[in-house]
């Protein structure tokens, strides 16, 4: 199993390494097109501000690499949010995978803390990037933008109101949790993807 | 819905879990390496560890130790003790940690926390402040451990620091640690309603009731370590007491 790890500009990717190999999974960190496209399964991590990363991803030719997979990808946080239509994080146009739009959760609004830090419970679960994994199990989240629910939606989480946990469109999958820092669950969902 | 985490706290002197009783006394608490496995495996929502000598003896928390607990556990996990560079925390995160946190070095040179925010993100940076009331009824900042007084009050450290792009504060009342006499609901419920991101309480943590107490009200987290260590609460116990009083807990 060949896996790659889009590297970019954004945050701390080690701990997504880092789990790949307790599960006994290698895999290589790389910003370049040609090794990404030629991997079995691609995993686009990600924390951060959007519009940076999207620019850093542009430069790179990363943005339509990634659109260009036909292999299972993963995006994870920020990477998912990159892959939806927009993010209202420095107004900035994103890829399109998924046809929902970032927003930032209204703090005043809805009397909450942001970001949301900590673990909540996910639901509605499906596609097999789910499979074996409770409804309303919890997931360990940190952000302060949400996506949001649509026909793509895998996943629901509630946080003052309700937004996609997870997305999917053909072989493109994203997670607004870290499965990486998930307890159990987040290994099973990391291996879920594996074997997809 | 957001859950309340429970976050045992391994304090690391020489690659040791050690812990005493307000800041002095230090006694042996075991491997961490592998108390924080069994942590994780009870149910943990986190973990934090402080080098708690790196700051007086000027050392820097081994980050190969910090790589041996990221290949163990699955849960997020604090790194702090002594750091005071961008460079610091780099080495910390590609060892696997996921959160730093910064207390003396940030309050000496406060741009510190502006620096790592914006290098790593506001999520990657844990305030910790170190706190004792004093006969004015207020609140004051401490330092290096706790050994240092400062005339600086706790609530407007905790203000600046969010404004400089702290992510979480940890808040530790050294009049309650290791007391096991409960948390220091007052201030922790004064620093939350003044910062948007989320509180940790620390110190004084010694029975159930004392979690339920503190997360009922505007504590979002709660940290111990000797009730832990030393087996006092398991946390499959704590989290079904808190759960059977309509705490949210995972």
């Amino acid at each position: 199993m060949n896996i790659v790890i889009v590297k970019y500009n954004a945050g701390n990717v080690k701990s997504v390494e880092i789990a790949l190999e307790r599960l006994g999974a290698s895999s290589l960190l790389t910003d370049d097109p040609e090794k990404i496209l030629s991997a079995d399964k691609i995993i686009f991590p990600g924390v951060g501000e959007a519009s940076s990363a999207m620019n850093y991803l542009k430069q790179r030719n990363l943005d339509a690499t990634i659109l260009a997979a036909k292999q299972p990808l993963l995006g994870i946080c920020l990477g998912m949010q990159l892959m939806c239509l927009h993010s209202e994080e420095n107004n900035t146009q994103c890829l399109g995978v998924f046809n929902e739009h970032v927003l930032k959760f209204d703090a005043a609004q809805l009397h909450l803390k942001t970001p949301q830090i900590g673990w909540n419970n996910i639901y509605g679960l499906s596609t097999p990037l789910f499979k074996g994994v409770d409804e309303n199990s919890y997931c360990y989240f940190v952000h302060g933008y949400y996506a949001s629910s649509g026909e793509q939606t895998i996943a629901t989480t509630k946080y003052g109101i309700e937004y996609s946990a997870a997305l999917h469109q053909n072989n493109f999958y994203g997670v607004q949790f870290h499965p990486e820092k998930s307890a159990d669950i987040g290994s099973k969902i990391i291996q879920n993807f594996i074997d997809l | 819905m957001l859950t309340k985490r429970i976050i045992p706290c391994l304090d690391i002197k020489d690659g040791r879990t050690v812990k005493g009783t307000n800041f002095i006394n230090l006694r042996d608490a075991g491997d961490p390496v592998e108390l924080a496995e069994i942590y994780t495996k009870q149910g943990a929502d986190e973990l934090v560890f402080l080098d708690i000598t790196a700051t007086n003896e000027k050392r820097k928390t081994l980050a190969s130790l910090v790589n041996r607990i990221a290949h163990k556990i699955n849960i997020p996990f604090t790194v702090g003790g002594g750091i005071g560079s961008v460079e610091d925390v780099r080495t910390l995160l590609d060892a696997g940690a996921d959160k730093i946190s910064v207390n003396t070095a940030a309050f000496k040179r406060p741009d510190l926390i502006n620096e790592l925010s914006a290098s790593f993100g506001s999520q990657c940076v844990v305030l910790a402040i170190d706190t004792k009331k004093h006969e004015d009824g207020d609140w004051y900042v401490y330092l290096n451990g706790g050994r240092v007084s400062t005339d600086v009050k706790c609530i407007d450290w905790a203000v600046e620091g969010v404004k400089r792009g702290a992510g979480e504060i940890l808040l530790t009342s050294m009049d309650h640690d290791g007391s096991k006499s409960g948390f220091a609901i007052d201030i922790t419920n004064q620093v939350s309603s003044m910062v948007n991101v989320p509180v940790i309480a620390s110190g004084g943590g010694g029975i159930p009731e004392h979690f339920y107490e503190v997360l009922s009200q505007k504590a979002d987290a709660a940290l111990a370590a000797s009730i832990f260590h030393f087996k006092e609460i398991s946390i499959p116990d704590l989290k079904a007491f808190l759960r059977n009083r309509q705490i949210p807990v995972r």
